[in-house]
C-alpha cells in the first residue's frame, strides 16, 4: 500500500515546477489527472526547448508526466467546465501554476473551489508572489536565478555562472509538495482544507538561506575563489581538481595533513587553520599543480584510507557502471498506452522498504477522457 | 493554526540534510526537539562557513536549527537512554543520519524503536543508501555532486567539471525527506502503524537531474554537451539561453523565438532560420548576441526586450536583490532573537498557508537548553 492511495489530484499545472510536484505525489500513490487544453495540452509537450523528441513529444515532458492521466478539457467551454467541477468535487487536491489572477478569471481560484469542496487542499506556484512589482514577470528558472543572486555562487571568480539545470523549478515543486502534504496530514486528522502557496522567488531564497543569512550578518558579498571553486564561503581544499587522468573532488582535510599524505611539501607551511580560508587561492594553486602528477585512483587510495573526504568525478555513463549506483535500483522502465517504452528515474523516497516505482508512462493528450467520464463523472451527474 | 501543530519530532540528526527537514517541519507547526550529546551538542555547531560563529555556535548552525529545542542526553548512559526512550514513546517522528549500524548499536534502530512506539515515523538520511560498496563512504555534499554527474551541467565546455556552489545535495535531500515523513504520517492515519522512511543524498541528486537523465537515457547515451561560451545556462537548451555582459553589467535571456529576439536586439540572425540551428549553432549565435548586447546598458535592453514580451532579467547581487521592492514586498526576511538579546536576520519558510507567511522568532537552542522543561512536560523523570 502506498501512502496516498485513494487520493485524487486535479492538476492544472504546466511546464516543470507544478508538474514535478504532482509527479512526487503520484509516485506516493495519488491518482493525478492533468487537465489539459484540447489540441495542444501542457505546453511542455512541445515547446520546452529540449531537442530530444521521444514518441513525438519532448523528452522532458515524458520525464515529468509519467504515472499521470490526461483529461483534455476546454476551461472556457460550459460542458467541459461542468466536468471539471465534477472532478474537483471529488478531489483531495487541486493545483496550478498560472500567473497571478488567471485562475480568478477562469473561475477556478481557491475561493470558488472551496465553496464546492470545503476540505480541498489547493496548491499554487507563482513566479514572484501575487503582490509586488515583480508579480507579472515570467516565472522562468534562469530569470529567477539571475534576480536572486544565485549566479554569483558557482564557477570561479569572474562573471555570473548559472546552475545548469532548472533548479528553482525543482525546488518550488518540492516545496509545493511539502505544503500540500503537510495540509493533507492535517486533513487526515480533522478534515480541514487549506490554501498552499509557493513562489519560485521564495524557493530560490530558501535555497540560499545559509548564504543570505551570512550576508545579513557580515554584509559581505560571496567571493568565489580564483580557481577550483566549489563554494564561495569555504576555504581550501574544497573543490574539484584535475589529476593525471581525470578529476577528483576534495572536501576537507587540514592543509599540512594533506601536504603529508599527498607528499606535497609546499603545503606544510600553512599551519594556521585560518589560512585555509584567507589563502585559499594560493593553496588551491599548489594543490592543483601537485594533483596533476598522479591518477585519481592513486590519490583516492591514499586519502580514503586516512578518512579524508574525497571522491572521483563521474559523468552519467561512468556513474551508471558503478556498483554503488546499481545497488540503488534508481532506474525504471515505463510504458505508454501505445506500447512505447522508455527508461527514467524513480521517486527518490523509500517507504517501508518499498521503492516507489510505477510502470505507467506519460499519457497521450486526453487519453483518459473516456475512462474518467465513465468512472468519475457519469455516476455523479444528477 | 499551522498544519503540523500537535506533532512531536525528535531529531537525532546532525549537519545539514536532515536538520533542514526538521526546520521545515518546525516552521509548519511541529515541535522539533534535537537530541544532542551534553555540552558539545551536535557536530554541526562547529562547522562554519567563512569562519563565522554567533553565541558559541556557527552561523550556519543558527540558520538551520532555529525554531527548535534541544534535549541533552548521553545515549551511552543507561539513565539518559531510558529517558530518551520515554520521550520516543510519546513522539510522532524520529529522524537521524548516522551511518548504517550506529543506531543498532545504541538500541534505537527501527525494529527496537517500533517496540517502544508502534506508531513512530522513523526517518533515515544516508549518503548512498544502506547497502552496496558506497554505503560507508562519507555522505558529503560535494562528493555526492561529483559522483552523480551533476558537475557536468554548469559552466562552459572548457571549464572541466563545475559544481553547484551551494550544498545542493543536502538541500534537495532534506526537501525529499520532509515529503517522505509527511506521506508517512498520512499513511499512519490510515493504518495506525509505524512507517519507515529512507532517503539518500545520492538518490535525491539523481532525482533532481531526472529531466536531463531521462533525456540522456533515451538519446542514444549522448552525454550533456555544454556550450563553449561563458554564461550559457543549460546544456540541453538552445540559444539564446544564458547570461550576457552588457555595457554596464549583465543580462539574462531565457528561451524564446530567436528571430524575434534577434530583431529586438538589432542583431542579424537570418542565417539561423530553423529551430534545430538554434541548438546546433548555439555557440556562434551566442557570440553574435554577446557582441551586440555589449553595446547598451542592462536597463536599456530591459526596456526594449520587456516591451516585446521577451523573457529577460537583470543579474542581481545580494546587495541589490535584498533591497529590491520585488523581494521586500514578499516579507521573506525575518528576525530571530538570540539568548543574549541580539537578533539575527534570516529567511523564512518558503511555503504560505491560507495566505499567511510562517514566521518564528525562536533562535537555535544551546545544547540541552530545554532538557529540564522537557523532562517535566513529558514525565521523563
Amino acid at each position: 500500500m502506498k501512502p496516498l492511495d485513494d487520493y485524487l489530484i486535479v492538476d492544472f499545472s504546466q511546464f516543470l515546477s507544478g508538474p514535478s510536484a504532482s509527479l512526487k505525489l503520484a509516485d506516493m500513490g495519488a491518482r493525478v489527472i492533468k487537465i489539459e487544453k484540447p489540441g495542444t495540452g501542457d505546453i511542455c509537450r512541445h515547446l520546452y526547448t529540449s531537442n530530444v523528441i521521444m514518441n513525438g513529444e519532448s523528452s522532458v515532458f515524458h520525464a515529468i508526466n509519467r504515472n499521470k492521466e490526461s483529461f483534455a478539457a476546454d476551461i472556457k467551454n460550459e460542458t467541459d467546465r461542468e466536468q471539471i467541477w465534477n472532478l474537483i468535487k471529488q478531489a483531495d487536491v487541486v493545483m496550478h501554476n498560472f500567473r497571478p489572477g488567471v485562475m480568478e478569471r477562469l473561475g477556478f481560484d481557491y475561493q470558488c473551489v472551496k465553496q464546492i469542496n470545503p476540505s480541498i487542499v489547493y496548491g499554487e506556484i507563482s513566479g514572484y508572489g501575487d503582490t509586488g512589482p515583480w508579480k507579472d514577470k515570467p516565472g522562468q528558472d534562469l530569470l529567477l536565478q539571475s534576480l536572486t543572486g544565485l549566479t554569483w555562487l558557482s564557477g570561479n571568480a569572474g562573471g555570473p555562472v548559472p546552475m545548469g539545470l532548472s533548479i528553482i523549478d525543482m525546488l518550488a515543486g518540492n516545496h509545493l509538495a511539502q505544503g500540500i502534504l503537510a495540509c493533507l496530514v492535517r486533513k487526515s486528522i480533522n478534515g480541514e482544507g487549506a490554501l498552499v502557496q509557493v513562489s519560485m522567488l521564495e524557493s530560490a531564497m530558501d535555497f540560499q538561506f545559509e548564504a543570505i543569512t551570512t550576508y545579513y550578518y557580515d554584509g559581505k558579498l560571496p567571493e568565489r575563489s580564483e580557481r577550483n571553486n566549489a563554494h564561495a564561503y569555504l576555504g581550501a581544499p574544497y573543490g574539484i581538481y584535475q589529476t593525471a587522468n581525470s578529476y577528483m573532488a576534495l572536501a576537507m582535510g587540514s592543509i599540512p595533513q594533506l601536504g603529508t599524505l599527498l607528499g606535497c611539501d609546499a603545503l606544510l607551511v600553512y599551519t594556521d587553520v585560518a589560512e585555509a580560508f584567507h589563502k585559499r587561492d594560493e593553496i588551491k594553486a599548489i594543490l592543483a599543480k601537485h594533483l596533476l602528477s598522479q591518477a585519481t585512483e592513486y590519490w583516492l587510495d591514499i586519502l580514503l584510507k586516512a578518512d579524508i573526504w574525497c571522491a572521483e568525478v563521474l559523468n552519467w555513463e561512468e556513474l551508471m557502471k558503478q556498483d554503488g549506483f546499481k545497488v540503488l535500483d534508481m532506474l525504471q522502465e515505463v510504458q505508454m498506452s501505445d506500447g512505447y517504452k522508455y527508461i527514467t528515474t524513480r521517486s527518490p523516497i523509500t517507504i517501508d522498504s518499498e521503492l516507489l516505482k510505477s510502470s505507467k508512462g506519460s499519457p497521450k493528450l486526453g487519453e483518459d477522457n473516456d475512462a474518467i467520464i465513465n468512472q468519475l463523472l457519469n455516476e455523479h451527474h444528477g | 493554526m499551522k498544519p503540523l501543530e500537535g506533532l512531536l519530532v525528535l531529531e537525532f540528526a546532525q549537519f545539514m540534510a536532515a536538520p533542514t527537514a526538521g526546520l521545515r517541519l518546525a516552521d509548519l507547526g511541529a515541535r522539533v526537539i534535537k537530541i544532542e550529546r551534553p555540552v558539545k551538542g551536535e557536530a554541526g555547531r562547529q562547522i562554519a562557513i567563512r569562519n563565522l560563529f554567533v553565541n558559541g555556535d556557527s552561523l550556519v548552525f543558527h540558520t538551520i536549527n532555529r525554531n527548535k529545542e534541544s534535549y541533552a542526553a548521553d545515549l551511552k548512559d543507561a539513565a539518559d537512554l531510558e529517558r530518551v526512550k520515554k520521550l520516543i514513546a510519546q513522539a510522532d517522528v524520529l529522524t537521524h543520519n548516522f551511518r548504517p549500524g550506529v543506531m543498532e548499536k545504541i538500541g534505537l534502530d527501527y525494529e527496537s524503536v517500533k517496540v517502544i512506539n508502534p506508531r513512530i515515523i522513523y526517518g533515515i538520511v544516508t549518503g548512498y543508501g544502506s547497502k552496496g560498496p558506497w554505503a560507508l563512504r562519507p555522505g558529503q555534499d560535494l562528493l555526492i555532486q561529483s559522483l552523480s554527474g551533476l558537475a557536468y551541467l554548469s559552466g562552459s565546455k572548457d571549464n572541466g567539471p563545475v559544481p553547484f556552489g551551494l550544498a545542493t545535495a543536502d538541500m534537495i535531500c532534506g526537501a525529499h525527506f520532509v515529503q517522505g515523513i509527511l506521506a508517512a504520517l498520512i499513511k499512519r492515519a490510515k493504518t495506525n502503524k509505524s512507517v519507515l522512511v529512507e532517503v539518500s543524498l545520492l538518490e535525491s541528486v539523481l532525482d533532481m537531474q531526472f529531466e536531463v537523465i531521462t533525456t540522456y537515457l533515451n538519446d542514444g547515451g549522448k552525454l550533456p554537451q555544454r556550450s563553449a561560451i561563458e554564461g550559457n545556462g543549460h546544456p540541453y537548451l538552445s540559444a539564446p539561453y544564458g547570461i550576457y555582459e552588457t555595457a554596464d553589467s549583465y543580462l539574462s535571456l531565457a528561451m524564446g523565438d530567436l528571430q524575434k529576439i534577434g530583431e529586438a536586439l538589432i542583431c542579424d540572425l537570418s542565417a539561423y532560420p530553423d529551430k534545430t540551428s538554434w541548438f546546433d549553432k548555439r555557440d556562434e549565435i551566442m557570440l553574435l548576441l554577446g557582441a551586440q548586447i555589449k553595446s547598451k546598458t542592462t536597463n536599456q535592453w530591459l526596456a526594449i526586450l520587456e516591451a516585446e514580451g521577451i523573457w529577460c532579467a537583470e543579474v542581481l547581487t545580494y546587495a541589490e536583490v535584498l533591497q529590491h521592492e520585488g523581494y521586500l514586498s514578499q516579507g521573506i526576511t525575518q528576525e530571530v532573537i538570540l539568548p543574549d538579546g541580539n537578533s539575527l536576520s534570516t529567511t523564512r519558510c518558503p511555503i504560505r498557508i491560507n495566505g499567511e507567511r510562517l514566521y518564528s522568532p525562536v533562535a537555535a537552542p544551546r545544547p540541552g537548553a530545554q532538557t529540564e522543561i522537557i523532562n517535566q512536560q513529558y514525565h521523563l523523570i
